[in-house]
């Protein structure tokens, strides 16, 4: 007998004792899920570390109001079929209020609002960790990033200060009215992610599949046509075959030309790409330090 | 890669230590370029910022630079982490910063390492970082080291540098504790010896870096003998399809766990049979490390977070007293004789207080200091703690899961150290 697991194995136990780490160690710890993959199997991993019981956690949705539709009847779904507590937070509501103000032109996008209502969400629940599904793979500052990251009462991050990390000893002890942001996907890239997906057959949204689509094309990247797009003149739209890699709003997520239309097609393109998966995103263009600018404030 | 491949591949994790100077976001930037894991978008990018800074050529430093003071100021300050895969395996590369005031980040990177990658500058030979890297990586009981000798196309490829920059490695690492080494001559800039056999060094018989990364024997890695199982949640779903179910959740630290094993409660003293090993697919027959599971057992017997399921015949110490090496981390205070600390092992939280600090270790000659027993950042130092109730521990040596603690402060609920038990 060989006693060893694969790696997709290895991973998902770490993952699955970050969670039960969560579990124990905070008091109402809150799933954000984004209808994205990473959140998707996030939760997924949620179910298997507590099956036979039910996932301890809420699922918290931060709802620009520029979903893609099909997230909207993924999200349900699944919170059916699992038994799971679902909290919406509304940019909206925010904008309506006048509390944060929407930006304009054509590159407008409420991606930045978000960071308002997830923090307003995380303090009215009193959730005191919220799981999220970054990967330190994904872009240079989350390469930095803790398991257990702590966040202070204005939910910031303070990169330069994080707590050591050692083996599998994980802190979270804080002071009332901070916060904690757990990423029990840390140590997976995109190529895990999609391999372990195909071998459990777990369902995706079908935004990941190639389809046709009326895009537009703005500084080398597809957007999906849109309502909530401002579109430049000699901005055409066109039909193309295409996928999303990543899931975010619509105004900022990049499709992708691609004919992938199975979780295996998928897997190919990805083991043989050239480009990030968040190559597509508007939100990370902005700055060099985009991510790292945001992520101090209390994005995801 | 496909399926099929994936369901084999095993993961390593490495740990690379070294200063700007060495070679190392080289060498990191070439298995990343020559295993085809940078991505264009990311290679443009820092093209861009290298011309926009004036620099000569692509700046392969910038890939592991992330945050924006790390890239004003041209240091690494931070743990980065790196991914790259072969058919054969995963590689999660711990990327730490050399200098001597992150020794924190140098033995946060070592904890979970299959494997350190030490570089010296072979124009250089064995400098005091080579050392305190060396010494780290013992203390941390790394299993594995490599020694790269790197810019090798800077003596010429040389055989007698070679040598001797090996004899003098090995002087000093016979006073240290490290099982396995192996030295390479490599130039991380040009390639040699990293993905692709040099034709500079027909003298050298031996593999190439990566091919000795992929082939490392680390099965052996973990602990398979002294069965170890903390319980870290217990899972009861309360519903009419599991009405008096009761299961351990955990991650198995050490041993082979089966089914019908009879086994013992710490701290409880209690003794019991696994009745099963219980996951989402499905039962299993036996668990092992690194795998999350959740025991049953067949006597419904008290046990909550924090305790122990062990093997009634091989039971770790049970004791409020541990002897450890710790690396003081916290920048604000130093450790404080007879201070007081929350302490984690395991699944198990409780206080402790600092008896006695009996030396301070100088991680640059392993000399130990008796007069000066000071703990700063980034000191190491062999201190006896004493706990409010008792941890189930094993040595570091023999078991890194259950060897090892950390100290928060009770004010500030920062990380302030780390140890290892003697």
């Amino acid at each position: 007998m060989n006693y060893h697991i694969n790696h997709l194995k290895e991973l998902e136990s770490e993952s699955i004792f970050v969670m039960r780490e969560v579990a124990s160690q905070f008091q109402n710890p809150v799933i954000l899920f984004s209808g994205g993959k990473d959140s998707i199997l996030m939760t997924y991993l949620a179910v298997k570390a507590f099956y036979p019981a039910k996932v301890p956690f809420t699922l918290l949705h931060v709802d620009t109001g520029h979903n893609f539709p099909e997230t909207l009847t993924f999200r349900d779904k699944l919170v059916e079929k699992y038994g799971l507590n679902l909290t919406v937070g509304y940019v909206q509501d925010a904008i309506d209020k006048g509390l944060v103000t929407e930006e304009k032109g054509t590159n407008a996008s409420r991606n930045g609002l978000q960071i308002f209502t997830l923090l307003d969400e995380i303090e009215k629940g009193k959730f005191d960790a919220a799981l999220g599904g970054g990967r330190r793979d994904e872009e240079k500052a989350r390469a930095k990033e803790r398991f257990f990251s702590h966040r202070d009462e204005f939910g910031q991050w303070d990169p330069k200060n994080q707590r050591p990390e050692l083996w599998n000893l994980f802190n979270g002890r804080k002071n009332l009215g901070e916060h904690f942001r757990v990423f029990p996907i840390s140590n997976w890239t995109e190529l895990d992610v999609w391999q372990y997906l195909a071998q459990e057959q777990v369902p995706l949204p079908s935004l990941y599949f190639s389809h046709r689509r009326k895009v537009i094309e703005r500084d080398g990247v597809l957007l999906a046509d849109n309502e909530h797009i401002l579109k430049k003149p000699g901005e055409d739209v066109f039909e193309e075959v295409v996928r999303c890699r990543t899931i975010g709003d619509m105004t900022c997520t990049g499709v992708w030309r691609s004919s992938a239309a199975s979780v295996q097609e998928i897997i190919a393109e990805v083991a043989t790409t050239r480009l990030t998966e968040r190559g597509g995103r508007a939100d990370d263009k902005r700055s060099e330090t985009a991510m790292e600018d945001r992520k101090k404030e209390g994005y995801f | 890669m496909t399926t099929s491949e994936s369901l084999t591949t095993e993961l390593l994790r490495f740990t690379t230590a070294g200063s700007v100077d060495d070679g190392k976001s080289t060498l990191i930037g070439r298995l990343l370029y020559d295993s085809k894991s940078i991505f264009q978008d990311q290679y443009e990018d820092i093209e861009r910022i290298s011309v926009r800074r004036g620099e000569e050529g692509v700046n392969l430093a910038l890939l592991t630079d992330g945050l924006k003071a790390e890239r004003e100021q041209g240091i690494t300050i931070d743990v980065a982490y790196r991914y790259f895969s072969t058919p054969k395996r995963k590689f999660i590369i711990a990327d730490t910063p050399g200098h001597i005031q992150y020794t924190r980040n140098m033995v946060t990177g070592a904890s979970t390492a299959n494997v350190a990658l030490l570089l010296i500058d072979a124009r250089l030979g064995v400098v005091e970082q080579t050392r305190r890297h060396a010494i780290i990586a013992s203390l941390l009981q790394i299993p594995h080291v490599v020694v790269c000798i790197n810019k090798m196309d800077l003596v010429d490829f040389s055989e007698d540098v070679f040598n001797e920059i090996h004899e003098q490695f090995e002087a000093f690492a016979a006073k240290l504790d490290i099982k396995d080494f192996h030295f390479i001559p490599i130039s991380a800039l040009k390639g040699d010896n990293v993905v692709t056999r040099s034709k500079e060094t027909p003298w050298y018989e031996g593999p190439t870096l990566i091919y000795y990364l992929e082939n490392v024997h680390i099965a052996s890695d973990h602990n398979f003998i002294d069965c170890r199982f903390p319980v870290q949640h217990v899972i009861r779903p309360y519903n009419d399809d599991f009405h008096d179910y009761r299961g351990y959740a955990g991650r198995v630290a050490g041993g082979i766990l089966k089914v019908g094993d009879d086994v013992m409660v710490l701290p409880s003293g209690f003794t019991s049979k696994i009745a099963a090993i219980d996951t989402f697919e499905g039962k299993l027959v036996e668990a092992f490390p690194p795998m999350s599971v959740t025991i049953l057992l067949e006597d419904d017997i008290d046990v909550s977070r924090g305790d122990m399921i062990v093997r009634v015949n091989n039971q770790p110490d049970v004791t409020q007293d541990l002897d450890v090496m710790l690396c003081w981390f916290d920048n604000f205070k130093p450790l404080m004789p007879q201070g007081k600390y929350a302490i984690r092992h395991t699944t198990q939280e409780a206080r402790c207080i600092v008896k006695e600090v009996r030396y301070k270790l100088d991680i640059n000659s392993l000399h130990r200091q008796l007069e000066d027993t000071t703990l700063q950042m980034n000191d190491m130092g062999r201190v006896l703690l004493r706990t409010t109730k008792p941890m189930f521990t094993d040595s570091y040596k023999q078991n890194r899961i259950t060897g090892s603690i950390i100290l928060i402060d009770e004010g500030t609920n920062r990380t302030v150290a780390a140890g290892m038990i003697i």
